[in-house]
């Protein structure tokens, strides 16, 4: 194993982390907003997907130009999600945390099975891309450009998040409900216009992830449950709820990845990853960077 | 406790018998094989479901691993039979014991998180025990285990023939299981799981020791887990990692209690019945394979029973609103 392979693959490792990051994000702004994890995460980024290979296969629409009309679709899905399901899941009086859990599961079966039923469960990819199958290479390091221009938008989406959060009305009202939904409807800010928005955001971001993912991961309908557990753990490694925490965790779980890969044989390449989740909840039980 | 509660239980050992014997006799006017099939799962469901409810429904510790159980119990008398010439009989008591016993192991560190943290726990060792046994030569790796078949016995525990003695052991499992979460329910582990798992400070206030409540209960959850995988390796004569292991069996096992009712007594008796039926039914029928209709059914009747009844269909017969409360 030479200097040049262990950069290469940490390289690689970083721009799948930064990715990883990106598809948590929308997670962790749930999370965070309304203490819900939801369970159908893994199944919003297979429909992103297969939007992404639908507008590509029909429309010859490039996945990078699909990417925002795929945000907005997920947007309203995500919205209408929390309006018609997540919504009654809050009121439930007994058994509250089993609801939120088994509601949102409940719907990630619906959604895989619709998408078996509609697409069947054939492999299918976007071929022929603009960016699929095309690496650079920087510094004597090769880098694939799908990930790399993935890994950029990761970054550009966490940017304007951020600006998203501190600086809008929207952010403020999102950051206030999140406090304290209580208060807010004192101050006359509707609670559920939020918590859709909020829904509807973090389906946006995953919605971006997926088209991107679309180009360079095969499509099937369960491919959303490997990525809905490496999100958890992204999720649970930055502290639930932090999206920031989700961007820090992302890349660690990118790193660590790629590193297990570099040192046991690929088929264990997921152990390194839960290992960490592990380790990092069992020293710090509420992940990294989360208030203790 | 008041009488009220005697009298209940004691009206709840009543119909538990009565439904036994009931099912006991069914295979004696159902001869169908399939339908005999579908009446071995479902009796193998709702004693997992029971099982599962011990720990995530009374104790409220939520485990979506259960699988890993489920997987040991197949694994461990699988193997001591082809590797050892152990019977079946000492193998399930040997998967049981080593499953408590890692449960206790894994119940240690784990049994520290909350919420969602110890969840995604519970998935992430059920995982990382599916991607070793995936990589472990010795015991067949991903390609998994055919257990050699050495005529009907019920020392080998083996029948080619008819699936009633597996019926009749998956109804006996049943019952165990059941007898057990009714026993446990008024003893004083009972007490303290529910307390437990109605706030924790205030149990460990009241001196409840909570980290102990939680340690038995996922020992005897994950015993019976496991006797029920050793009874299913048996049941199918071949495993593998995925089909005895697999994420789908935690859901499977959870699924049951969910949808009658969890931290019920006759919550998973109840969803098992409902839910194992409908789900064979709809894959022969209408879903065939890979078109995902079962997937639907599945799923959306999850959704809505577990909005609509958060406390699961017991809640929907007014005899037992008390029994649920």
């Amino acid at each position: 194993m030479t200097a040049e392979t262990i950069i290469q693959s940490l390289a690689s490792g970083l721009l799948m982390g930064l990715l990883y990051g990106l598809i948590a994000a929308g997670l962790a702004l749930i999370f965070g907003l309304m203490d819900v994890v939801n369970f159908a995460h893994g199944e919003f980024l297979m429909i992103a997907m297969y939007a992404t290979f639908f507008l590509f296969a029909f429309f010859a629409i490039d996945p990078l130009l699909a990417a925002p009309l795929v945000a907005a679709a997920l947007f309203v899905f995500g919205a209408l999600v929390y309006l018609l399901v997540v919504r009654f899941a809050m009121r439930a009086k007994a058994n509250a945390g089993m609801v939120q859990i088994f509601s949102t599961f409940g719907l990630a079966i619906v959604m895989r099975g619709l998408a078996q039923f509609f697409f069947t469960p054939d492999y299918r990819s976007v071929t022929n891309s603009w960016l699929g199958g095309k690496t650079v290479s920087i510094a004597g390091i090769y880098l694939p450009e799908p990930q790399l221009i993935g890994a950029m938008l990761s970054i550009a989406a966490f940017v304007a998040l951020y600006f998203f959060i501190n600086r809008t009305d929207f952010g403020r009202a999102l950051e206030a409900t999140r406090e304290d939904a209580g208060a807010v409807a004192l101050v006359g800010i509707d609670k559920n216009r939020v918590f859709a928005l909020g829904w509807g955001l973090g389906a946006a971001l995953v919605g971006l992830a997926g088209a991107i993912m679309a180009i360079f991961f095969y499509i099937y309908p369960d491919v959303g449950a490997s990525f809905a557990l490496i999100a958890y753990v992204t999720v649970a490694l930055g502290g639930f709820g932090s999206v920031f925490g989700a961007f820090a965790g992302g890349i660690i779980v990118g790193l660590v990845e790629a590193t297990t890969a570099l040192i046991l044989p690929p088929s264990l390449k997921s152990v390194g990853i839960y290992a960490v989740y592990l380790l990092v909840v069992f020293i710090r039980p509420r992940g990294l960077f989360g208030s203790m | 406790m008041d009488t009220h509660f005697a009298q209940r239980r004691r009206r709840d050992l009543i119909v538990a018998g009565c439904l036994a014997v009931v099912a006991a006799l069914v295979p004696l006017f159902v001869k169908d094989v399939y339908v005999q099939n579908i009446m071995v799962l479902t009796l193998m469901y709702a004693a997992l479901s029971q099982s599962w409810n011990i720990l995530s429904g009374y104790c409220g510790q939520i485990s979506l691993g259960h699988a890993l159980y489920f997987g040991l119990g197949a694994y461990t008398t699988a193997l001591l039979f082809t590797k050892f010439g152990v019977l079946p009989w000492f193998g399930m008591l040997a998967g049981g014991a080593i499953s408590a016993v890692i449960a206790m192991a894994l119940g240690y560190p784990c049994f520290r998180l909350r919420g969602h943290y110890f969840v995604i726990a519970t998935i992430v060792i059920a995982e990382i025990a599916l991607v070793l046994i995936q990589n472990w030569d010795w015991a067949g790796a991903a390609l998994g285990i055919d257990i050699p078949v050495r005529g009907d016995s019920w020392l080998k525990f083996q029948f080619t023939r008819s699936k009633l003695p597996y019926f009749y052991f998956a109804l006996a499992l049943a019952c165990i299981a059941w007898f057990v979460t009714w026993w446990l329910e008024d003893s004083k582990w009972g007490y303290w799981w529910r307390a437990v798992k109605d706030n924790p400070d205030a149990a460990e206030s009241l001196g409840v020791v909570v980290f102990n409540s939680k340690m038995g209960a996922a020992a005897v959850s994950a015993f019976l887990v496991a006797v029920g995988g050793s009874f299913y390796a048996q049941f199918v004569s071949y495993i593998d990692p995925e089909s005895v292991m697999g994420f789908q069996f935690s859901l499977l096992m959870a699924l049951p209690a969910v949808l009658g009712g969890i931290g019920t007594l006759w919550g998973p008796v109840l969803g098992a019945v409902i839910l194992i039926p409908l789900t064979e039914l709809t894959r022969s029928f209408i879903g065939g394979s890979g078109r995902g209709v079962d997937l639907i059914v599945y799923g959306a009747l999850i959704v809505v029973i577990s909005l609509a009844l958060p406390r699961g269909l017991v809640s929907v017969f007014s005899w037992r609103k008390e029994a649920a409360r």
